[in-house]
């Protein structure tokens, strides 16, 4: 290769080291995506690390003390929130995936012309800004709504009150609204990726399966499933990641019961300064828990089929 | 589960499909003898595909009933049907390997112990060695293969093949024609072959159906089919014809006489559809011969004098002729290379031919029916 840009014509040689311009290209191009990771990831992740094992006063400032017992106390003060956020962000990529799957089955087989005008329906609603959205939830599920009239009038209350998911006839400020918030809230992060992979699937796969003793649910099991599932794989992650972080839904449609990391962490570096070590071991934790979580779930996902 | 031994001709009887105002398939009666080889040949939107459809359930009937031996299928879901699919473009499931598409009917079925069945049925389309890949890392042809092998695993009464070999390049077609037909005859399976390659229907069936605008025009073996059409989209569809309009003269001793264009042309009763009034006279290419100018034709024989050869292609094994007649109508000779004269462009010529080989059709038929679609469907 050497050989041959040994010789380069002379014009370029004016203009200065073309060789070495010609192999920086790539990096040049490289340099704002990595200029910004390393700004707004790299220096942040870093300063949390470090600022999750200081310890110090107001006088004599903060130092890197390799204090680990921020993570250990971290751990035992809000366990309960790590849990919720567990519980709340797993239920909401469970419910989405349940919901998701026949929408995106139904637009991608069943659509035809108005594929295009459903999919973008599905989607119409993130041109709403997430909070505002997440607000009007608020109103819709207030006590003295409609839709809680009604549920109180079905007796839907009483069973949810039943199984735990709201208290008494407050739908509000209940795991089961943060929930639902986050899954209306995420719900397209699911769909778009199924629907994606849904659509690319030949439908004489299908007439295939039928030939070859299939009825409909196993030519879904055996031929459209499988077919389907890295659109699974990628719309569970996209929706897992921020909603294990989400603490919108669980702050606007929840209550002090039902509160998550993300809250912890709010608090903890609005209360004082000397909350700020803790509020850097919860974000480490979060960060480091869900890429384990999602490395166990794609490691497993991509060595065999998930059911 | 021996399906071979039930007997199960595959019938048809009234078939209709339409859809909307359309008839795709129009009160179709047909039988198809257990172990034959069929063919329903014609061009894309006759209907072939439809009845194909309809057998392996994909597809109501608007009206009609599917028989199996004596078992009305109809109405019986795809996947409880005796019936498999070889796929156009073949339909094999990316996701798994070239064994467990092969594996895939067995399995669903609820076979077991399904290694044995499969190792034979690969062996059988040579394909043994390939059993760990995936689809998209074999060929057409080998790809074509799997598709018969995942179908014929399954032992149905009738195996479907929709069109097998349009995706493969000539020369591998032709492989796969000789391949097909001895499966089929290991197998002894009924196969029900939908195709609009004429030469491809007559390698491999016994028996084809032409099929045009949702019916049957004719069906028969391929020799029956060729030496006597039936109308004139089959002449046209099936092979080559010279066909030329003309009136009945007179009848004599099982020999039609016809007028055409002034000239008296001998036609065997035994070969014409009909025997009065118009009449469209039809013989192939490569009976016909080439005289030149006027010379005199021995009788017992047909001929057409006047023409001038407008167009002489030399192939090797034959010279094609196109020879413009008086009337102003092109026909066309297959001249075998004899070591007989060439004739140039311009030349003036008498086409004639042993007139037992002339068949006749009903006048009133369009005369070129057929004749375009064979092009376009070649192409």
């Amino acid at each position: 290769m050497t050989t041959l840009t040994e010789a380069p014509p002379k014009a370029s040689e004016v203009l200065g080291a073309p060789k070495k311009k010609r192999n920086l290209l790539p990096y040049l191009l490289l340099a704002p995506g990595v200029l910004w990771l390393v700004v707004f990831f790299l220096i942040p992740i870093i300063t949390a690390i470090s600022a999750s094992i200081q310890t110090g006063s107001l006088d004599m400032g903060f130092k890197v003390t390799w204090n680990w017992a921020n993570y250990s106390s971290t751990f035992s003060t809000y366990n309960t929130e790590i849990i919720h956020s567990l519980i709340y962000s797993i239920a909401c990529t469970v419910i989405c995936l349940l919901l998701g799957y026949p929408l995106a089955y139904f637009i991608a087989f069943r659509g035809g012309k108005w594929k295009n005008l459903l999919m973008a329906l599905v989607i119409a609603p993130a041109f709403t800004s997430f909070l505002i959205r997440t607000i009007a939830w608020e109103t819709i599920l207030s006590d003295h709504g409609t839709v809680v009239r009604i549920m109180i009038d079905l007796r839907i209350t009483n069973l949810m009150d039943h199984l735990g998911l709201i208290t008494g006839n407050h739908v509000l400020n209940s795991p089961f609204s943060v929930v639902f918030g986050m899954v209306y809230n995420f719900l397209p992060f699911t769909v778009l990726p199924l629907y994606t992979s849904l659509e690319k699937i030949d439908p004489r796969l299908h007439e295939a399966g039928r030939d070859l003793y299939c009825s409909g649910y196993r030519t879904w099991r055996y031929v459209t499933w499988p077919l389907s599932l890295p659109g699974v794989i990628a719309g569970t992650l996209l929706t897992f990641i921020p909603a294990v972080g989400d603490y919108v839904n669980a702050y606007m449609l929840g209550s002090p019961n039902t509160q998550v990391i993300g809250q912890v962490i709010e608090n903890e570096a609005l209360r004082d300064v000397f909350g700020y070590p803790i509020a850097s071991a919860m974000g480490v934790i979060l960060t480091f828990g869900t890429l384990l979580i999602v490395l166990a779930y794609v490691k497993k996902a991509g060595s065999e089929d998930l059911l | 589960m021996n399906t071979l031994e039930a007997v199960g001709d595959l019938r048809l009887t009234g078939l209709t499909k339409r859809f909307g105002s359309f008839t795709a398939v129009d009160d179709l009666d047909l039988t198809i003898p257990q172990g034959s080889f069929f063919a329903l040949l014609g061009a894309s939107g006759c209907g072939k595909t439809t009845t194909l459809r309809m057998v392996s359930g994909l597809e109501d009937p608007t009206a009609g009933r599917i028989y199996i031996g004596d078992t009305e299928v109809t109405s019986t879901k795809p996947y409880k049907r005796p019936v498999n699919t070889v796929f156009q473009n073949y339909a094999l499931f990316p996701h798994l390997n070239i064994y467990d598409n092969v594996a895939f009917g067995l399995r669903r079925r609820g076979v077991k112990d399904v290694k044995k069945q499969v190792d034979d049925i690969l062996a059988l389309v040579e394909l043994a060695h390939l059993a760990k890949r995936k689809p998209t890392q074999l060929s057409g042809g080998q790809q074509q293969r799997v598709a018969v092998a995942r179908a014929l695993i399954n032992q149905p009464q009738v195996l479907l093949l929709d069109e097998p070999l349009g995706a493969l390049d000539l020369k591998l077609r032709r492989q796969m024609q000789i391949e097909l037909k001895r499966i089929q005859t290991e197998v002894g399976l009924t196969f029900v072959h939908v195709t609009h390659d004429q030469e491809e229907a007559m390698t491999m069936a016994d028996t084809i159906a032409v099929m045009s605008a949702g019916r049957i025009e004719q069906l028969g073996s391929p020799e029956e089919l060729y030496e006597n059409p039936a109308t004139t989209f089959v002449a046209n569809f099936l092979g080559q014809s010279n066909l030329v309009a003309g009136t009945v003269t007179g009848k004599e001793d099982g020999v039609i006489t016809v007028d055409t264009h002034g000239v008296r042309i001998a036609l065997p009763e035994s070969r014409s559809r009909v025997e009065s009034g118009a009449v469209i006279v039809g013989v192939r290419p490569e009976k016909v011969e080439l005289a030149a100018g006027n010379a005199a034709i021995e009788s017992g024989r047909n001929a057409l004098p006047g023409g001038v050869v407008t167009d002489a292609s030399f192939i090797g094994v034959s010279t094609q002729y196109l020879v413009k007649m008086p009337w102003g109508q092109e026909l066309s000779v297959f001249e075998q290379n004899t070591g007989k004269e060439i004739y140039r462009p311009g030349a003036e010529v008498t086409l004639h031919w042993d007139a037992t080989q002339t068949f006749g059709l009903d006048g009133s038929q369009d005369i070129e029916a057929g004749a375009e679609i064979d092009d376009e469907a070649a192409k």
